[in-house]
């Protein structure tokens, strides 16, 4: 069967036809519509099969060929999750956007020592250029850091056929695999051929020896020599991958090496070089195309065999492949890249750069942008509480003078820009209660925190723990739409119990308040903000109102 | 036959949908096609865009290249400035002629459209007074685009039209009708 599928469909499509048992994920740009992908397909299983509730139900291990998909909490539990699944010898799926990487890393980093049963494999979806993001962090230093295999496809059809392999792959190694794509191939449609009938999901079964999940030191240090021993075999097993592809040109004094989808860029320029005054050298050079890793050590020798001098590196994200075919070729052999300026050294690849670097000159087309146009940046939807919550805040914290108001991850985040410019820091998930805190410790007074519901559920927690242990003096908004909002509404992990929440976790319940952020509510929302920084203690006030966007959906399903 | 396309428009307005059709069509066609989306943060009021290329032959790249695109298609006219530098000298632009204003410093809006009408093949209509006249709701307004756009797709009228019609099927048959109205007063706009 054809289908027209997002780079992130086509893995979940992928995932779904190998065998998979479950998926765990936080959601993330761009990485999102993998979980919701598998969501949408279990509901439709359901319906199908009779089934009202469908995959709203609890997961049930008596459903045959049901897929676990419900929302984790954060990427670190959604780790821990799938890593229990396959324990159990099936098959899980971990998705995440590049800095979950970091949320997850204790759980991934010991996975790669304990080995798994079942295959597991770890979608990391980056984002170089930053489109929604904030670093551009690349994933494929975590395989290198826990020593384990990574997978980078190349186009969406190989993201689906590679999706099948990692698994096979993850259980015949006995490891983890790391799948990293980028947002241009997660968030671009093409066309996709998937296979008619899916493999069985596999059967519950023990580990064969569990003390390689107990990583107490004297079993974790004969783990970590059997993973020191198979590097050998993955380097083997990236040489003989039929994803890693090395051909020998005309001219092959000149080399170029691709990561991911970087090929695509460099077979655009050839294929329209035939039609254009290319430059010969580099049409003609040899071409080795990587999309496993780790890197495939005898097609690079054999690249250099064949006569290679000069080896431009092109690839998507951080100098990774460069920095390390520096260490494995001649001094002799000119590396270039994104370090020696042959490509940016920051942002996503495009056909245009790409082009520069083989120094070529195209015809560009004469057109440039008016200077008139000026730009558009996001904004908080008209109408969402958020602006309401901000609209309160600012006034409040304009009666005290240097106020520092901590902000987080979210749609929320809008609120740095006009017109609000409201907050004064954003770092990372839940970083606005501990940093509002850290202030606070610091004598700075008032020291707010403004945080989404999602978030504070994701890494806010333990924050609030903290302030309540010191009795920080601190109020920390929770602006609660009910909803994951930034990546498109997706189902909150504490909605309906924050104020339970935070009273579990020693908020004074005279100092935990509700307020609805409303235009009519101003005064209301004033006055309790202004009662909360008057206390010298933790305050915690949620401002609850139903993202605009759900709401909208809702009453359009009601209909 | 190929086809290098720039669909333009400020989050919410609804290029994805003119995208999915067009798509819906090449795939009928048993075309190759590549499409780009903005996902996420941008999604907000901003600024979004879409690359779609479309072609007879394997497709490699899925961004198009500057100076490489046939058509820019854009809800919006500032927004269709903002790719120029990737339209191809004698490529087209489509675009709704009303401005989108929810940002404090929009353009004059004559010395915007007078960028459009500076090049040389331009289709400039208002979509949403069009959608109007042809008795189509507000929101069937980036189907009378498409309808203008028709004519430099490369995919002919009738299969554009069929693609509206499996798209919009499960919304059911006034829906349908609505967008294909819309679909026609945009074509015969375009063709004036």
């Amino acid at each position: 069967m054809k289908h027209l599928l997002l780079g992130d469909e086509a893995i979940a499509q992928g995932a779904i036809d190998a065998g998979l048992s479950g998926v765990y994920a936080y959601p993330g740009t761009p990485s999102t519509e993998i979980t919701e992908y598998i969501q949408l397909s279990e509901k439709r299983n359901a319906l199908s099969a009779g089934l009202e509730n469908g995959a709203d139900s609890a997961y049930s291990l008596e459903v045959k060929g049901k897929i676990f998909c419900q929302w984790a909490t954060n990427e670190k539990t959604a780790m821990e999750g799938a890593l229990g699944m396959s324990y159990m010898g099936k098959r899980a799926l971990v998705c995440m956007k590049h800095v979950g990487m970091n949320v997850c890393a204790d759980a991934f980093m010991n996975a790669a020592i304990t080995g798994v049963n079942g295959g597991l494999v770890v979608v990391a979806a980056d984002d170089p250029s930053m489109h929604s993001s904030q670093n551009e962090q690349d994933s494929r230093f975590y395989a290198k850091f826990a020593m384990i295999p990574c997978l980078e496809p190349s186009n969406q059809q190989e993201a689906y056929d590679m999706m099948h392999y990692a698994f096979d792959l993850s259980e015949s190694l006995r490891t983890p695999i790391l799948f990293r794509v980028t947002t241009r191939m997660a968030h671009s449609r093409a066309i996709v051929e998937t296979i008619d009938t899916p493999r069985e999901q596999n059967t519950l079964s023990s580990p064969e020896n569990t003390n390689h999940f107990i990583l107490l030191p004297a079993f974790a240090r004969k783990n970590y020599a059997e993973l020191v021993e198979a590097q050998a075999d993955f380097v083997q097993t990236s040489e003989e991958s039929l994803y890693n592809t090395y051909t020998k040109g005309i001219q092959p004094k000149k080399a170029i090496v691709t990561t991911g989808i970087a090929y695509n860029y460099l077979m655009e320029c050839l294929e329209n070089g035939a039609k254009s005054a290319y430059s010969l050298a580099f049409r003609e050079a040899s071409i080795l195309k990587i999309a496993q890793y780790p890197l495939p050590k005898a097609l690079i020798e054999q690249m250099v065999a064949d006569g290679a001098e000069e080896i431009l590196v092109m690839e998507e994200g951080q100098p990774v492949v460069e920095e390390l075919i520096r260490g494995m070729v001649p001094s002799t052999v000119v590396v270039k890249g994104r370090l020696t300026g042959d490509l940016p050294r920051m942002g996503e690849l495009t056909p245009d750069c790409v082009v520069d670097s083989l120094q070529l000159t195209v015809d560009r087309g004469q057109l440039t942008v008016p200077e008139l146009v000026v730009g558009r940046p996001p904004a908080l939807c008209q109408g969402c509480g958020h602006r309401d919550m901000y609209a309160a805040l600012n006034e409040v914290a304009a009666e005290h003078e240097g106020a520092k108001i901590f902000g987080d991850i979210g749609c929320y985040t809008l609120g740095a820009l006009s017109p609000f410019h409201a907050i004064h820091a954003c770092v990372e998930m839940g970083a606005s209660i501990t940093m509002a805190k850290g202030a606070a410790d610091a004598g700075q007074f008032p020291s707010f925190a403004v945080i989404g519901d999602s978030t504070f559920t994701h890494s806010g927690m333990t924050g609030l723990l903290d302030c309540v242990n010191s009795k920080a003096n601190v109020v920390v908004l929770i602006s609660d739409n009910l909803t994951t909002g930034m990546t498109g509404g997706q189902d909150s992990a504490g909605t309906g119990r924050l104020e339970a929440i935070c009273l579990g976790l020693g908020v004074e319940p005279e100092h935990v308040r509700v307020v609805v952020p409303l235009p009519k509510n101003m005064e209301e929302i004033k006055q309790v903000l202004r009662e909360e920084v008057a206390y010298n203690g933790t305050s915690v006030v949620i401002a609850r109102r139903e993202c605009i966007q759900t709401l909208k959906r809702h009453l359009k399903a009601k209909k | 036959m190929k086809r290098d396309i720039i669909l333009a428009g400020v989050g919410g307005q609804g290029i994805l949908s003119i995208a999915t059709v067009i798509g819906d069509a090449a795939l009928n066609e048993g075309l190759y096609l590549k499409q780009a989306e903005v996902h996420g943060m941008s999604q907000r009021g901003g600024d979004v865009q879409s690359n779609l290329r479309l072609s007879s032959e394997p497709i490699y790249s899925d961004l198009i290249p500057k100076g490489g695109a046939d058509l820019i298609i854009s809800l919006e006219p500032m927004e269709a400035l903002r790719y120029l530098p990737y339209l191809k000298e004698d490529g087209w632009i489509v675009t709704s002629s009303k401005p989108f204003v929810n940002i404090p410093n929009y353009p004059e809006i004559e010395n915007v459209l007078a960028h459009v009408k500076a090049i040389k093949n331009h289709v400039l209509i208002d979509v949403d007074a069009l959608a109007k006249e042809a008795g189509a709701p507000a929101q069937a307004a980036n189907m009378v685009l498409l309808g203008a756009a028709i004519p430099m797709l490369g995919i002919d009228h009738d299969k554009i039209v069929e693609g509206v019609k499996r798209i919009f099927a499960r919304k059911g048959e006034a829906i349908v009708a609505a967008n294909l109205a819309a679909i026609e007063a945009g074509y015969s706009a375009s063709k004036l």
